[in-house]
């Protein structure tokens, strides 16, 4: 009896060890084909050897002359687009920040008469593609004689960051009431009630705001390459990058390309993966709330 | 049906129930948006509106301050001791009527011309800007050219300095209401003895109050200038012929009614035809990017997070590590390696010539396996955050009933998940009709037959939209387009929102 359960037992043990055995084959399997372009975008960017692609998976002659052509090229100024692209993340980071933060905290906390269509109208409006008015926001910044220039950009990025509150509104509804009342007994402003106790209790938030702010314009193309049209001195790294890969300059650039994105790919992993956490919160906490 | 009668059912009656009330609650959602549309309009004239219906009254029991302030704005906060109000709503008027006068009138009316030559010969009603271009044949090269280019409107600024002066107009007669009520307010404290309030003590209720018109005021004046005056703009566009025949400056182009719509829908083969197999498209592409991604992001999560195996954060890491460089990397990265032979990685190392991304069907599975690529991580990182939060007593109480893992899984884990992620699945099922980078970076819309008009077989809607307004300056077409996402993608927003908001009537799930 006892013998048999002691089988049994070990029968039970060894079928639940030959299973986790395949899920570790799995797996394995599975961050190969995860992370092998990206190991071969590295090896690229190293290659020697001019061209296209090659017909052999290691480079022959391993360079950092990629790296170095990437700031001492002229047609293609890398070094500028970084910083362009720099500037641009930095500014709208702080504004649309600041933007989101304001219009959450007052359509979660404040109580005033035209609210609910404040909220309404954000809705609507948040559900038109993004870039389907991009000619019109063009035609207008031409007006302004913001043709063509990274301030154009900023304001694109930024202008409309208000509609995004949602995820930050969720956060605030969280924060208890009583905090505000007790306050407000004490004599506070609501000014100081938002600078003094609602911001420091919601640093979690603040910096999601900020860094998803920060990742938008490193990651765009759509807006950079309709409204920066031909000229280069005012791309952002995303667009120059696509350039490269153009029919005329693909032959000459490719590695060069490769060298490019991995320089470009190392900061914003190493946010996302430091943020995952808040990004996961934000999403689901938007997913549960609606 | 009640929620009794819901819990009654078996499995299957469930998710056939699930689906029917999925697509019976499309016309809801349709009914829906246009009811939202119209209560965001609604209140905006009903704050004017409710503004005159105390127009007569106010003006009746007012005093001479009161009184004057219905002509000259600011004048009944002066006569009330609010001189700096007074000085403000002065200023404010004297600059919408300076504007009116210099430039406003202007283009208000030009905005539908009659009988405008916008051609040798061609005489159109509607134009959009007055001034007709005046050719003269250059005497070098027996060539027309226009002589007036200086002088002549730019339909662009006309269309659009007539949406701005609107809006402006709406802005101002909410200010003239808020200037009488402003006086009659403070004729009425008057009234009663007191003293109406300083101007730095009213400045300070916008700290206190007012903090809301503080936060708000500057992102929804920034959201109505690059935001909602430039989808004004487009939606007027799509009833123009703005196209690539006529562009300011140069030319004016004019309203052509519902035409741009009816060439989409049926009038137009080549357009008509390229739009319905391009919606089609978008609409597999859809279902298929989007439950791919959600049911192996599932499984590859629940994988990671058993709890017999090891190293969690080790393989959690390494799946995050390709969400996390940003989408043009990664995107371009495999283009190159899917190319074809010369310049793909593949080809070139095996020696073949798949067609991956030039051929239909193998761009389109394509497109779909590298989306896979890119989106099971993100599945993978949001799912293992719910499934943490399943509460353990369930599991426990479930073993102890004599589940075994199956079971576990089919009743409890999954219509968990199932449950929690609903949103999030037709959020993203909306996420993937609009995603432009899977699609633009990997094929380009291509491969492009000329039977597609400015289009190729894996462009979706949005690509489309892009390509005509960047490559080919058809505007009209595009605003079409994107109205026509618009209304797509709202449907989908609507009926997300009605059901997280059963989920949260129905509580937590257990």
């Amino acid at each position: 009896m006892t013998q048999s359960n002691a089988q049994m037992r070990t029968g039970y043990a060894a079928k639940r060890k030959a299973a986790d055995v395949v899920i570790y084959i799995v797996l394995s399997v599975m961050v190969v084909i995860w992370i092998a372009p990206i190991v071969w975008l590295i090896l690229q960017s190293f290659r020697g050897e001019p061209g296209i692609t090659t017909s052999y998976l290691f480079p022959k002659k391993l360079t950092f002359d990629n790296y170095i052509r990437l700031f001492t090229d002229d047609q293609f100024p890398y070094g500028k687009w970084l910083l362009n692209t720099l500037i641009v993340a930095v500014c709208s980071c702080v504004i649309s920040t600041l933007f989101i933060l304001m219009v959450s905290y007052a359509l979660s906390r404040l109580r005033f008469k035209s609210r609910k269509t404040f909220l309404n109208l954000g809705l609507v409006l948040g559900m038109f593609p993004g870039f389907m008015s991009m000619a019109a926001v063009y035609n207008i910044m031409d007006i302004f004689g913001l043709k063509q220039n990274l301030f154009a950009l900023v304001i694109v990025y930024s202008a409309g960051a208000g509609l995004g509150y949602q995820i930050s509104k969720g956060f605030f509804d969280t924060i208890p009431r009583s905090l505000d009342e007790a306050a407000k007994i004490d004599g506070a402003t609501r000014n100081q009630i938002f600078w003094i106790i609602i911001l420091p209790l919601s640093k979690p938030i603040v910096v999601y705001t900020a860094l998803t702010t920060f990742i938008g314009p490193w990651a765009d193309y759509i807006f950079v390459s309709y409204f920066m049209k031909a000229n280069a001195d005012n791309y952002t790294v995303a667009l120059g990058l696509y350039e490269m890969l153009g029919n005329q300059t693909i032959t000459r650039y490719f590695t060069t390309f490769c060298a490019g994105s991995v320089l470009i790919a190392i900061p914003i992993t190493i946010l996302f993966i430091v943020m995952q956490r808040f990004y996961v919160a934000g999403v689901t906490g938007g997913a549960v709330k609606g | 049906m009640n929620y009794l009668d819901y819990v009654q059912m078996t499995r299957g009656q469930k998710i056939a129930y699930n689906i029917k009330s999925f697509f019976t609650g499309i016309p809801g959602a349709f009914a829906k948006l246009f009811k939202m549309i119209g209560i965001v309009l609604k209140a905006i004239f009903s704050f004017i509106g409710n503004g005159f219906k105390n127009y007569g009254k106010t003006f009746t029991s007012g005093d001479a301050g009161t009184k004057l302030s219905y002509l000259i704005m600011g004048a009944g906060s002066m006569m009330h001791k609010q001189l700096g109000k007074g000085l403000i709503f002065l200023a404010i008027q004297a600059a919408y009527f300076y504007y009116m006068f210099s430039t406003g009138w202007t283009y208000i009316s030009k905005i539908y011309s009659m009988n405008v030559e916008v051609e040798k010969g061609m005489f159109v009603d509607g134009a959009i800007g007055a001034i007709p271009p005046q050719y003269e044949i250059d005497p070098m090269f027996g060539t027309q050219k226009i002589v007036n280019l200086d002088t002549l409107d730019d339909s662009n600024r006309v269309l659009l300095y007539f949406a701005m002066t609107v809006m402006l107009t709406i802005a101002f007669f909410a200010l003239y209401i808020t200037n009488i009520k402003s006086a009659y307010k403070s004729q009425q404290i008057i009234a009663e003895g007191k003293t109406p309030i300083n101007g730095i003590e009213e400045l300070k209720m916008f700290l206190d109050e007012r903090f809301h018109v503080t936060l708000l005021a500057l992102p929804i004046l920034l959201l109505i200038v690059f935001t909602i005056l430039p989808i004004v703009f487009t939606i007027f566009m799509a009833f123009t012929n703005y196209d690539k025949q006529h562009q300011p400056p140069g030319n004016i182009y004019w309203w052509v009614g519902f035409n741009n719509f009816a060439d989409v829908f049926y009038s137009n083969p080549e357009k008509n035809q390229t739009f319905g197999k391009i919606l089609v498209w978008t609409f597999v592409w859809a279902v298929f990017a989007t439950f791919t991604n959600y049911i192996f992001g599932i499984i590859l999560a629940l994988l990671i997070n058993k709890k017999t195996i090891r190293f969690k954060a080790f393989w959690r890491t390494m799946f995050v590590i390709t969400a996390a460089v940003p989408q043009f990397v990664t995107l371009l990265c495999m283009r190159m390696i899917l190319g074809d032979s010369g310049t793909g990685a593949i080809n070139n190392l095996l020696g073949t010539n798949y067609p991956f991304l030039s051929d239909v069907t193998w761009a389109r599975c394509t497109v779909i396996i590298v989306n896979m690529w890119v989106g099971i991580p993100y599945t993978m990182l949001i799912s293992s955050g719910l499934l943490m939060n399943i509460p353990e007593d369930l599991y426990e109480s479930a073993r102890i009933d004599g589940a075994n893992a199956v079971q576990q899984f089919t009743k409890i884990t999954f219509p968990y998940i199932f449950f929690v992620t609903t949103p999030y699945l037709i959020s993203s099922f909306v996420g993937n009709i609009n995603n432009f980078n899977v699609i633009y970076f990997l094929t380009g819309g291509g491969p492009s037959p000329t039977s597609y008009y400015k289009s190729g077989q894996t462009d979706l809607l949005v690509t489309w939209l892009y390509k005509l307004t960047k490559v080919n300056s058809d505007f009209n077409l595009s605003a079409v387009l994107g109205i026509i996402i618009f209304v797509i993608c709202a449907t989908g927003s609507l009926i997300t929102f009605n059901m997280s908001k059963a989920s949260k009537n129905e509580e937590e799930f257990s």
